[in-house]
């Protein structure tokens, strides 16, 4: 993103006085100055990215897609009629109005089923891309503003993190932690957070070099200050749609390390556990198979048609497609 | 080009040794090893638990276990071990055999269609054909791996079914017992390789062919392409000889990031296809919390990774005559 201090970015109206510590930011693009010279209404640069958004049809169609997903998971899988660990006397039964998505062999229904691993497999997903982004910011902006030995030291940890096989030591970490589901979304963002501080820190870099971030330092602006209040504001753009294309990632893996049997563990379920358990009645009770499988796939390619989006919405001159 | 090669192998020593030190960490902090052994019926005396304790070094400390290891390498040892008649090292290669064969072939099949149709992509930028590659690109992207192996699997057994013989094995990496000489044992491995290949290619195939579309779309619309046409070259020699090699570069260094999810990726397939490869290894040795075994695995694809990650370094001096490794 172009250098945007931060007054851009948030739309509060007219600044108070500068006082020592606010950045220059505010004072080279004054409040005072625009108003005087502009008639057209101001648009702040998160109005700027949500038009650009909307303009995306594929992006927000995949939007309201997901968000029916998530809804149905989490609110529909409270009023459905039948709970997760129940047994109904029906055994092995095809997709019906009684049962949408049929029953196992057991006769538990299908469709609370793959809603509860669905509420699972996004909270896991979700929480890894929450700590994974977290942490990765702050140590990639930390790493880049200080440059120096901190950076190389930092960097170092992130690099070994990152020749680590993720899936191998995932599977030993969750074979460990015995399918909790948030250690297991731990587990996965303490190995995805390196990623992102890479990503951080080369946009951190580059920032650091720009004017306001001098001015603000000319100002006396304490490094925190400048790291929170500038670089990070400013780094955001890419981090969200890191972020978001690691919500997509996270849960493929989490869905792959169920599967093998090192994720989350029954009682509970997931949408990997579900196909994992299905994999032998493929040929003969298909529904088992296919509907976990299809909403895997569904919130995997609406996440990844979101982030392309965001990409967009953030970045104007980028409209590259996603590797 | 030799002196940077040896100085980038001498870098990743220590890079080998600390991510090393870190999996011994956390494997060794796993579930006790002797928790199978003691669960036996009749439990065995405690003179039998503390001789398998010894012979799995438990009786050291946890950082003198990973000298010992580390140095057993040097002779040629990997260490202990929970199954006591298994010889890691031999283990090890024979495994590891059966899963670079998935791998290579996986790998370059995907490669060749990436390259093909990332290439058609953009020389076709927005036709019908752009957008339907496009679309599957995203669908294969979406698609767990396991899911999409099972489904090859049955549509395998769909197959041979409608046929009415076996063509594709969907079970085991070979036959136990082949008969009608080397060709016969060689038809045999080709059946059984034929859906995890394909399973794990189109799975790669998929990110690639994306980034091969976009480098190559970057590179068409670059000014020494447009002169080059300018001055009269044909289309296909341009291609060819002018944008193609550019535009392969960055597919080099991602195929080379790549490295470790195909590896991963193979964990699956071959659970999937009951393959007795090194995911296979891999995993038994987590479920019975053999922790030796797991660095054999983790030495052995670590220093693939770091080997082929070299190589892609090599071949960019090859590709772009203006980078040279002095």
């Amino acid at each position: 993103m172009p250098d945007n201090p931060k007054s851009d970015i948030d739309p509060s109206p007219p600044q108070v006085p500068e006082t020592k510590a606010s950045g220059a930011g505010e004072t080279l693009a004054g409040p005072a100055r625009t108003e005087r010279e502009f008639t057209v209404a101001q648009r702040s640069q998160a109005q700027l990215v949500l038009r650009r958004f909307l303009q995306h049809r594929l992006a927000v169609a995949s939007l309201i897609v997901l968000t029916a997903i998530v809804l149905l998971a989490f609110v529909g899988g409270a009023l459905w009629k039948y709970d997760v660990g129940q047994f109904t006397p029906d055994e092995s039964q095809a997709p019906s109005w009684e049962h949408p998505f049929g029953t196992d062999q057991t006769g538990r229904d299908m469709f609370a089923q793959v809603l509860r691993g669905t509420q699972i497999s996004i909270g896991i997903a979700v929480l890894v891309a929450l700590f994974a982004t977290i942490v990765g910011t702050i140590w990639g902006a930390v790493a880049g503003f200080y440059r120096g030995w901190l950076d190389t030291a930092m960097m170092r940890i992130a690099d070994l993190v990152l020749t680590l096989p993720l899936l191998a030591v995932a599977a030993v970490l969750g074979h460990n932690v015995g399918g909790t589901w948030w250690l297991i979304a731990v587990v996965i963002a303490g190995l995805y957070w390196a990623y992102v501080s890479r990503v951080a820190r080369g946009v951190v870099l580059s920032l650091r070099e720009k004017e306001f971030i001098e001015a603000s330092k000319a100002l006396g602006a304490s490094d925190a200050r400048i790291i929170f209040k500038h670089l990070v504001p400013n780094a955001l753009g890419s981090v969200i749609v890191n972020a978001t294309i690691l919500v997509a990632i996270a849960i493929l893996l989490e869905t792959a390390l169920s599967y093998l049997g090192f994720g989350v563990v029954p009682p509970d379920t997931s949408l990997g556990l579900l196909v994992s358990q299905a994999k032998t009645a493929v040929s003969t009770r298909p529904w088992l198979f296919y509907f976990p499988g299809l909403f895997i796939i569904l919130i995997a390619l609406t996440i990844n048609f979101i982030g392309d989006g965001l990409r967009d919405a953030f970045d104007p001159q980028q409209t590259k497609v996603r590797a | 080009m030799l002196a940077y090669a040896l100085r980038r192998l001498l870098i990743s020593v220590p890079i080998l040794i600390a991510s090393t030190f870190v999996v011994f960490i956390l494997s060794s902090l796993a579930k006790n090893p002797l928790n199978a052994l003691k669960a036996k019926n009749p439990p065995p005396s405690p003179r039998v638990l503390q001789l398998e304790a010894e012979r799995l070094r438990l009786d050291h400390p946890l950082m003198e276990r990973y000298w010992l290891w580390l140095t057993g390498l040097f002779r040629g040892d990997f260490g202990p071990s929970v199954q006591s008649t298994m010889n890691i090292g031999d283990e090890v290669v024979s495994r590891f055999a059966v899963t670079f064969r998935l791998i290579f072939l996986a790998m370059l099949i995907a490669l060749i269609l990436a390259v093909v149709v990332g290439v058609v992509s953009a020389v076709k930028q927005y036709s019908g054909l752009d957008y339907t590659f496009t679309f599957t690109g995203f669908l294969f992207l979406a698609m767990p791996s396991f899911w999409f192996a099972i489904l090859l699997k049955e549509a395998g057994i769909s197959f041979n079914n409608a046929v009415g013989e076996t063509v594709l094995y969907t079970i085991g990496d070979s036959s136990v017992y082949v008969t009608g000489g080397l060709w016969a044992e060689v038809a045999d491995t080709l059946g059984h390789m034929i859906l995890p290949t394909i399973s794990l290619a189109l799975l790669s195939f998929a990110a690639w062919s994306r980034f091969q579309r976009a480098s190559m779309l970057e590179v068409l619309n670059s000014d020494y392409v447009r002169l080059a046409r300018a001055k009269g070259l044909r289309r296909g020699k341009v291609m060819r000889k002018h944008a193609l090699r550019t535009a392969l570069i960055p597919l080099t260094t991602v195929t080379a990031l790549d490295l470790g999810a195909i590896i991963s990726g193979a964990i699956v397939t071959e659970d999937v296809f009951q393959w007795r490869g090194a995911g296979s290894f891999l995993l038994d040795a987590i479920r019975g919390s053999d922790v030796y075994v797991i660095m054999a695995w983790l030495l052995v694809s670590a220093t693939f990774i770091i080997l082929f990650n070299l190589i892609a370094d090599l071949l960019y001096g090859v590709l772009d005559p203006r980078i040279r490794y002095a």
